[in-house]
């Protein structure tokens, strides 16, 4: 009894915030495609189902996330090993830098992909422009970071001797690193997996930008379903799609993620030199700077350049309001308000996701309570697979009313960015929490600790670490989170993707230029604050 | 345990964004709240002058494009978003109004306005406040350079010598590529898929919006592109300006009209504010802050347009139009057909 209180209690806030925030306005927009005129109407919704172009959308965005997931995957493993789990000069600085892609907004990325592959740029040749190809590797783009930090975490606090001892026991490194690592790394390469494939699953920019206009998945396609068209049926139709893949897809991979041997000891060793066996690490991780270096570098190039000449003026540019006022605020203001927002989803984000995780990750002794704990963890998921524009149109229909008036409030936006990072943090948690031998707590609490203590001392010290990967994580989140904040910002406290899609969608060689500024600062504060979590390491873990 | 402490240290520190002003609190009838699309700019300077002069305090909630805001305001039809709108187009003008999601408010018009009215729009839902012609753009220096003549109107774009040279945004994605559309629409009538169906063939590229069409592949554009042939805007020409002549200009056959209004919500809470507002619109120096500050022409013709616009960015006589009924009536249906073509 006092078992499940206990698990409601810790329960309870998360639940109240994603049902205000999340069930009540994507349920509200889902029922006014099913109530037509004032009359209950599934029929037409189903009927929107057998359309030969919602399977086309269906299928695309299927096959595109897989292989978005597949190369992101393939690319973060090897890279995820050499840079957190071998020591040489500049790593840390390297994976600062490989979290960048993933707050860039999506509209400069598109443009600087363009420049890059679009007929008349350097890689012209390759014909990538417009194709599927393009648009995979955008996915890999923005997401391999989330597969590098999930799993770099994880492997970090992996204890090196079963594989030092498969070795020694004459195991080829293939051999040990199927039998020993794998195992043991799964539930965080299965976490990471599923959060990337939601998020190509969700890509809207990309899929826009990259693909021309020949492809269309379920996202764009919910976008010019509501906006455009008011074709709410066919908006309802797709978003229960979205819904059921996501619930399907979390089932899957709750079995998977499963932890083989949570008894697992942990160990903090330091990490060795990368040597001639650590050659997939190597070229995965060359693969993943081309992959990620080139669009920032054709970025800061075209930022740096006015005329045809070199120069800062773009930069200098920054503290104004845009040729001819484009903008409101100045673009200075604008990172203020983006960083200001970012630490408050940064805290929401983090207070939520450890309720989440810590109830999540506990034993069960029962069934049922193995099946609430599994539900739980499949519902804060849901947000990542939702579209934003559905989220957004919800707001404004649901919470518009008292006591929950909410559309003027200026918590709206980091509550939005921290219901989009949420996942995440929640991911990050789980395997290490999960990992932890439960036999720890037990015999703390059989020595007098309450719950509390008992969290201090066993719990918290393995998930420093993966927390402050995963507040790294959530700002970031918030720094480039378009879809949701542009609905709901208020024009004058835009934040700084708003400012920069306001400063590229208009004519004029300044505000191109300073949009492309725009985004380096926004990329350079980003690797700013990585570098500060990446020093922000406790040195003696487990002094408490 | 850690995000509490946390909590607590960034309320202390102030680094936070909640505990701002918050402008909600005042009583409904001292302000007036203004729904718009995100293109809404107006210096902060003439913001303060309304307030001044009209003793409200201006709300603005500004997001998405046209389209967005239209289905946004008739979502909301039965408890509007705020007191006034601005940025309903032509394009989505029918759907708003046989949603009956604005009041009638029949404000004096500043000289040429009237001209500007939306055709059957017969209480004055509507008020026009500015316009704006899109229109195919070519680069005359790149034209002058490859000694070629530049396409004149819509029928040249289908010929051999302009062969993978035009770039347009999509008209599914993007108000100006659909405003293009209509213009096809309006020249070809039910020909027009014909007329796609051979613009397609002659390499035109498609991009999702404007700004992956004019500064990423437009030769003229911010990155240089390859294609001297664009789909923009008729004061887009005075944004090219090199020296003493334009390097770009706007073929002025091939515009279609977009024009923006502005109107009372219907059940507005500060209805005589939002008239207020209205009128605050088409004062002289809101109509002459427009071009430079939206990209548009300002309705009132007797107001100066900047030096750059007045030289360079000519409009057209004679644009090419669809009525908004129709528009409203087809737009689903033109939207599919045109997905069609292009992909096929």
């Amino acid at each position: 009894m006092r078992r499940a209180l206990s698990l409601v209690g810790l329960a309870a806030v998360p639940l109240a915030v994603l049902g205000v925030f999340f069930v009540l306005p994507v349920s509200g927009m889902i029922s006014e495609g099913f109530w037509t005129d004032g009359s209950f109407d599934p029929g037409a919704v189903l009927e929107v189902l057998a359309r030969p172009r919602v399977h086309r959308v269906i299928w695309f965005t299927v096959w595109s996330a897989c292989a978005g997931t597949a190369v992101s995957l393939l690319l973060g493993v090897p890279t995820a090993h050499l840079l957190h789990r071998r020591r040489f000069p500049g790593r840390r600085v390297l994976r600062a830098l490989l979290v960048v892609p993933f707050v860039l907004p999506t509209v400069v990325v598109g443009v600087a992909f363009r420049e890059l592959i679009g007929e008349a740029g350097p890689l012209g040749f390759l014909g990538l422009d417009g194709s599927a190809a393009a648009i995979v590797a955008g996915l890999a783009f923005f997401n391999v970071a989330v597969v590098i930090r999930a799993v770099g975490a994880a492997w970090e606090s992996l204890d090196p001797r079963p594989a030092e001892a498969a070795a020694a026991l004459g195991a080829s490194p293939a051999y040990v690193f199927r039998t020993v690592t794998l195992p043991a790394l799964r539930p965080a390469i299965v976490s990471a997996a599923s959060v990337v494939f939601l998020f190509c699953a969700t890509a809207f920019g990309v899929v826009l930008t990259l693909g021309g206009l020949r492809y269309s998945s379920v996202e764009t396609e919910i976008y010019l379903l509501t906006t455009n068209l008011l074709d709410l049926q066919a908006a309802a139709a797709l978003s229960i799609v979205q819904l059921l893949a996501i619930t399907a897809l979390l089932a899957i991979t709750s079995r998977l993620r499963a932890v083989p041997d949570p008894t697992l000891a942990r160990s903090t060793a330091r990490p060795p030199r990368p040597s001639r066996g650590d050659w997939p690490g190597m070229v995965a991780t060359g693969l993943v700077l081309l992959l990620v270096g080139l669009p920032i570098a054709a970025l800061v190039v075209g930022s740096l350049q006015v005329d045809d000449g070199w120069s800062l003026a773009n930069y200098r540019a920054l503290d104004g309001t845009g040729s001819r006022q484009a903008l409101l605020v100045p673009v200075t203001d604008a990172l203020v308000t983006s960083l200001r927002t970012a630490v408050d989803a940064t805290w929401m984000s983090l207070g939520l996701g450890v309720l989440v995780a810590v109830v999540v990750s506990r034993r069960s002794r029962s069934r049922a309570e193995r099946r609430a704990r599994g539900l739980l963890d499949g519902l804060f998921m849901l947000p990542l697979g939702v579209s934003a524009v559905t989220l957004g149109f919800g707001f404004l229909i649901t919470l518009d009313r008292p006591p929950l008036d909410l559309r003027d409030s200026l918590l709206l936006v980091p509550i939005a960015q921290a219901l989009v990072a949420l996942p995440l943090v929640v991911r990050t948690l789980v395997p290490v929490l999960g990992g932890i031998d439960d036999r720890q707590r037990q015999a703390a609490a059989s020595l007098g600790a309450g719950p509390l203590r008992v969290f201090a001392t066993v719990d918290l010290p393995t998930m420093w670490k993966p927390l402050l990967a995963a507040a790294g994580f959530a700002f970031a989140v918030s720094l480039g989170e378009f879809g949701a904040t542009s609905f709901l910002a208020r024009d004058d406290h835009p934040t700084m993707p708003i400012v920069i899609f306001h400063l590229i969608g208009h004519p004029g060689a300044m505000n191109y230029g300073m949009a492309l500024a725009a985004s380096v600062v926004l990329a350079a504060c980003t690797a700013v604050v990585m570098l500060v979590v990446e020093r922000l390491r406790v040195p003696t873990v487990g002094a408490f | 345990m850690v995000a509490p402490a946390l909590v607590l240290a960034l309320a202390a520190t102030g680094c936070s964004a909640i505990g701002g002003d918050s402008a909600s609190d005042q009583p409904a009838s001292k302000r007036v709240v203004l729904v718009t699309h995100e293109s809404f700019v107006l210096p902060k300077k003439l913001q303060k002058q309304f307030e001044e002069e009209s003793g409200y305090d201006l709300v603005i909630r500004a997001s998405g494009d046209a389209g967005t805001l239209t289905n946004k305001l008739v979502l909301t039809k039965d408890d509007p978003l705020g007191d006034v709108s601005f940025g309903v187009d032509n394009t989505f003008a029918s759907r708003a109004l046989d949603e009956g999601v604005f009041a009638s408010y029949d404000a004096t018009l500043p000289a040429g306005a009237d001209q500007y009215r939306l055709p059957g729009d017969d209480d004055h839902d509507l008020t026009p406040i500015d316009d704006a012609n899109v229109c195919v753009n070519v680069d005359d220096t790149w034209f002058d350079a490859h000694h070629l003549a530049p396409p004149a109107g819509l029928d040249d774009l289908t010929k051999p010598a302009y062969d993978g040279l035009f770039v347009t945004p999509g008209a599914a994605t993007s108000s100006p590529g659909m405003a293009f559309l209509l213009a096809t629409i309006a020249k070809y009538g039910d020909d027009w898929p014909d007329y796609w169906q051979r613009l397609m063939e002659n390499g035109t590229k498609l991009d999702a919006g404007w700004s992956d069409a004019y500064e990423v592949d437009f030769t003229q554009g911010g990155g240089k592109g390859d294609r001297p042939i664009v789909l923009s805007y008729d004061s887009s020409p005075a944004f090219t300006v090199d020296g003493d002549t334009s390097t770009t200009s706007a073929l002025l056959d091939t515009c279609f009209r977009q024009v923006e209004y502005a109107g009372v919500l219907a059940g507005a809470e500060n209805p005589d504010g939002a008239e207020a507002f209205i009128d605050f619109l088409l004062s002289h120096d809101v109509q002459a802050a427009l071009p430079d500050s939206m990209y548009v022409f300002p309705v009132d013709s007797s107001v100066d347009l900047p030096a750059e616009w007045a030289r360079f960015a000519k409009q057209p006589t004679d644009p090419l139009e669809v009525a908004p009924a129709d528009i409203a009536e087809h737009r689903d249906e033109w939207l599919r057909e045109w997905s069609d073509i292009t992909s096929r």
